[in-house]
Parts: C-alpha cells; structure tokens; sequence
C-alpha cells in the first residue's frame, strides 16, 4: 500500500508508506493529488524540477507538498509522479515532477494549504510511514 | 496517558448556564474554556478533538476571559475552529493558527427588490448566467489582469481601490466591516510567493465549502431591525458570497507560521501543536504578520466584491436594471485589536476569530452609521440547501465572547467519509425535491456539501439567540446553489 486516508472532520488526513524516506515523500505526493483527481489517469507531458533546503525531515516534507501545491496554482502542473527523488543529509531535497495542465482533467476538490497538524513521520518495522492534514 | 487525561478533561465539563459550559482552569491553562452549545451540540463537538484544542488555546500566554468555544466548533489545526481568544496587546501573543489558512474568509449579503414569484420561474436561467460569469472550482483564473500598482493597493487599500476601479459603490464600503480597508495593512510584508499565488484570483470562488446563494426571506423575526438591513417583507430575493482570499490568504499564514517557527523555535517546541505556533505581540515578527494578515484581507475583501459585481452583473442581463445592495460583508477568520473593560480596566486586546463572528452591539462606532442605533448584522450562512440566518449583535456579545458569536453550521462528517457515503445523484435529487437549483464545478463539491455533514443550523442559531450574543432577525431559504 502506497497510503490511506484517516478520518478528519473537516480536513483531510492521510498516511503515506515506504520503505524509505524517499519513497514515503512520493507517496505523501500521490495520496495529496489523489484528494484532487486520479493521478493515475494523469498524462506525462510536462516535467519540473524542484530543490527545496529544510530545517528537518517533517518540515521538509510540509515544505516539499506546499511547493507541490504553489505549482498547480501558479502553473497548473496537475502531478502524475514524482520521479528522482533525492534527500540529502542536510535536508535538502530534489526531484523532477511529472504531470499535465490540469486544465486537461476533471478535478474532484480543492487543497487550501499543507498543515503541521499530527504531522509525523516515523520508523515502522516495514521502512516509514509519514502523516499529513491538508487543510480543504 | 494522553487519553486517560483526555477522559478527565471531558469529565470536567461543567454546565453553567442554559447553553453554556465550562471547563475549569486546571494545571497549564490560563483561563477557563467556555463552550457556548446546546446539549445536543455539545455531544456532537465532544466527538473530535475540538475541545482538547481549546484548552491548548487556554494555555496560551496573555490570554484573557476565556477560550471560547461557539456552537458550531469542530477540530481545526492548531485553535478549534468556531474559537475566539484575546491576548494582550502588548504581552500576549498572535498566532496565525488562531485566524485560519483562509484569511478574511467571510461573507457578503447583498438584497434585491425582486419577489421570488419574479425570480423562481428564472431560476436556471439565472444560476447559469452566475456560473458562467463567476470563475469557480479549482484552478479557475479571474480574467482580470492587475499591474504590480493596481495589486499593491488592493493589499493596502481594499475595498477603496474597488471604488476606485467602479466595482463598487460608496454603499458597499460603508456596509462593510471595517469599510472593507484594514489600515494595518502592509503589502511589502506580503511574500513573492503569495503575490503570485493571489495574481490570477481577484474575484474568483474558489472550492470547497465556498459558494453563491440565490435565496429569499423566509421568516421576519424582528421587524424593525429587518426593515433597517433593508429587508421589507417575505419573499424578497438575497444573494450570499462566501469566499475569502484565496491562495495569497492560505500562502500567508503558511509563511508566516515557518517564519515564527524558524524564529521561535524553543517556544514552538513546547506546544502540543505546531499550528499553534505564535509571535509574541512585541515582536518584529508580530507586527509583520498584522500588516501581511490585514493586507491578505483587504484581498479578502476585493475579492468579495469583485464576486458581487459579477452577481449584480448576471441579474442585470436576466432580469434588467435589478436592485441589489450590500446588507453587510463579515469576515469569519480574522484578528483586530478591539477594546474591552477586563477586571475593571479597559484593556487593547488581539481578538482571534476562526471560523466565528464579530457581533457588536448597538452604538458602537465602528457599526455601520446606518445600523449603529440596533446593533451590526452578522450572517450566519447555512450548509447547501439549508436555511441561513441575519443575526444582529448585542451589548451582551461584549462580556459574554469579546463581541463574538458562530460563522456557520460547523462540519460533523469528514469529506472523505462524505464521498463514500452520498452519491451525486442523491444529493442532487433531495436538493430538487426542496426546490433548490444547484450547479456544481465539480462532483466532488455536491457530495463534500451534502447538508447531512454539518451541524444543524437551525439549532446554531438557536444557541446565539438564546445566549444572546447574536439575536435572530432573518432566515433566509435558498432557491439557487453555485458551489465552487
């Protein structure tokens, strides 16, 4: 399982899996764009790369999902993967976003904006796992 | 051990008053929390983590009264929503947690000369002119254009520079909260990111919970006081805005909570929440924060108006020359510095409002002149296809919740347990049966809305008026739903 949705009365809460941190980022990204639309139905046509400097893991990953977020904004850039994904020791990240104008699709909500509310990323016996509230 | 504390909190809930609680001061907090709901509500605001949030509020430094909880409270990030909580001017602490992602999120009421025997035979017709003038749902751009002057003064002029441009009139500055123009605003504290954010969205809904009203007088509770909002009789047509600052609001509160964050970082440590992170008052970083917050609404505010213009605009090409004033525009997130005697000395203090109302009373000054002899009027918007209310504010509001009442019904059902359980047909077909038209930009907006998931409004305003911080004046009935 890449993530689940938990319940949030007025929010949206979910938990992302992986085997490693890299992995646990890419899928925060999928399971936020999937409150939006079906990532998987999402064309590959542009691509956009990123580099984010952080002070820790939870605030790099509030960090790389907001950014996520000013691009479907600002750019329209409706997210199907993440590829090359990389965190250093310094907490710093980049990766290349891949996705589409989301002008082309069907979207089925809308995210205000990432929050820290039961942010947590921890080690579990599998790899990691990470938990987000977006605010909607 | 968390829970085990939890259980004795809620174990404490004292009542105190008909429709009125209260969780004494113990351990941490600094003043008690108050929770304004009926018995029913209550059980209902017991069943997130809502009132845990309150206490948190309570405990924040140079809070004064109490941590307040309004009848429509549910879990928020940070401070619950449907809270308020004053600090100290000058030894208390801001927090953009404690107004909300969405800055000045709010609503305008503005009132026609139609009957709905004039409108309900039009009704499609005329929500499909609104839908197709309004840019609503996600990733819709305004097709206005603005220079980097034209966006600098809306930030710091609001709704004076929508006078300027002739999308609105004196009236509507004058029956506007705080004239639609924030003068703490400061456009330079606005970041690159939210000026980019908020470039393209001047006078577009937005998603979510955000939507236009077509909706008619049901019921005149007070006569006198209706006939001076401007409402003469039953039947008359409204129209509702609910929107607020859009990207540029939501970007602003998430620089500023990193900036206190990165600044503050020892105190932000100490929280139970790091959404409750805060500035104190006599910080650069605070007052930084009051110039961007006013500036994202003044935004608000345009942005509002921007949408009113659109909706005057659609009856015009429906029904020709259609009158359509403001009754009032509020904004539901936001903080000011108000005045109030705490322990026998009037004290400057910070309101926080999230997700709840201003609502003074009779003769204070900053109530519109027209209004000033009974009081301002407070929306009290309802979920899709339920009744909205006008409240008007009390001298009562002024002890019992800094001059405060609810914003709205309050979400009980999460989006994503929504989606599973109401389809869109379903939702649409009971809207039918009501006489309701609805329009949608999109599937998820009609189930995410469906009126099972918030709290029962009747019985919101019910507690307000009860308690007496906000009085009924007028329910409104809608006949027409844009929804973002």
């Amino acid at each position: 399982m890449k993530y689940k949705y938990l319940q949030h009365t007025a929010d949206a809460k979910f938990k992302a899996f992986g085997k490693d941190i890299d992995e646990v980022f890419v899928n925060s990204a999928l399971a936020m764009f999937n409150i939006l639309g079906d990532t998987s139905a999402v064309k590959s046509k542009k691509n956009k790369k990123i580099k984010i400097n952080s002070g820790n893991n939870e605030q790099l990953l509030y960090d790389f999902l907001e950014e996520l977020l000013f691009l479907f904004e600002t750019e329209k850039l409706f997210l199907h993967d993440v590829k090359d994904l990389k965190i250093g020791k310094d907490f710093s990240l980049t990766a290349t976003i891949v996705g589409d104008d989301l002008g082309n699709y069907s979207l089925e909500g809308d995210i205000k904006a990432v929050t820290y509310n039961d942010m947590k990323i921890s080690k579990t016996n599998k790899g990691y796992e990470a938990v987000v509230v977006v605010d909607i | 051990m968390k829970l085990l504390l939890w259980l004795t909190f809620k174990m404490k809930i004292k009542k105190i008053g008909e429709n009125i609680y209260e969780i004494p001061k113990t351990g941490k907090m600094n003043v008690p929390v108050r929770i304004f709901a009926s018995e029913k509500i209550l059980e209902k605001i017991k069943r997130d983590k809502s009132i845990e949030q309150g206490i948190n509020v309570a405990c924040l430094p140079g809070i004064y009264g109490q941590s307040i909880m309004m009848p429509d409270a549910h879990q928020g990030y940070g401070f619950p929503v449907g809270g308020v909580a004053a600090f100290d001017v000058e030894k208390g602490i801001i927090s953009p947690g404690g107004i909300g992602f969405d800055i000045n999120c709010g609503v305008k009421l503005l009132i026609s000369d139609l009957d709905r025997k004039d409108v309900e035979p039009k009704i499609k017709k005329l929500m499909n002119e609104l839908f197709d003038n309004i840019p609503c749902g996600v990733g819709k751009d305004s097709d206005l254009r603005l220079s980097d002057e034209d966006f600098d003064e809306v930030l710091n002029t609001g709704l004076d520079w929508a006078l300027k441009k002739k999308y609105a009139v004196k009236d509507d500055l004058d029956r506007c909260e705080e004239n639609g123009h924030m003068k703490t605003a400061d456009a330079t504290k606005i970041s690159p990111r939210a000026r980019k954010r908020g470039r393209r969205q001047l006078g577009t809904l937005g998603a979510g919970n955000h939507f236009v009203d077509v909706l008619y007088v049901e019921e005149i509770y007070d006569k006198e006081i209706a006939k001076i909002f401007g409402i003469q009789k039953e039947g008359q047509i409204a129209a509702m805005i609910h929107s607020g600052s859009r990207g540029l609001g939501h970007q602003t509160c998430s620089d500023y909570l990193r900036k206190m964050e990165d600044e503050f970082s020892e105190i932000v440590s100490k929280l139970p929440e790091k959404d409750l992170a805060y500035a104190p008052t006599d910080s650069h970083l605070a007052k930084d924060y009051l110039g961007a917050m006013s500036a994202a609404a003044n935004y608000g505010w345009c942005n509002r108006q921007m949408i009113a213009f659109k909706v005057r605009k659609s009856f015009d090409n429906i029904f020709g020359k259609v009158k359509l004033d403001s009754i009032y525009d509020i904004a539901h997130n936001i903080a000011k510095v108000e005045e109030y005697k705490i322990n026998g000395e009037m004290k400057k203090v910070y309101v926080h409002r999230k997700g709840a109302t201003r609502a003074f009373g009779p003769g204070h000054k900053e109530v519109p002149k027209v209004y000033r002899d009974v009081g301002q009027p407070i929306l009290l918007p309802g979920s899709m296809g339920t009744a909205s209310y006008i409240l008007v504010g009390t001298d009562k509001a002024v002890n019992e919740t800094f001059s405060s009442t609810a914003h709205g019904a309050g979400r009980v059902m999460s989006r994503h347990k929504a989606s599973n359980t109401f389809s869109e047909e379903k939702v649409k077909k009971e809207l039918e049966e009501k006489n309701i038209y609805l329009k949608s930009a999109s599937k998820a907006g009609i189930v995410q809305e469906a009126p099972q998931v918030y709290k029962d409004i009747e019985d919101v305003a019910e507690v307000s008026d009860s308690v007496g911080i906000g009085r009924k004046v007028v329910k409104l009935i809608p006949i027409g739903v844009i929804n973002g």
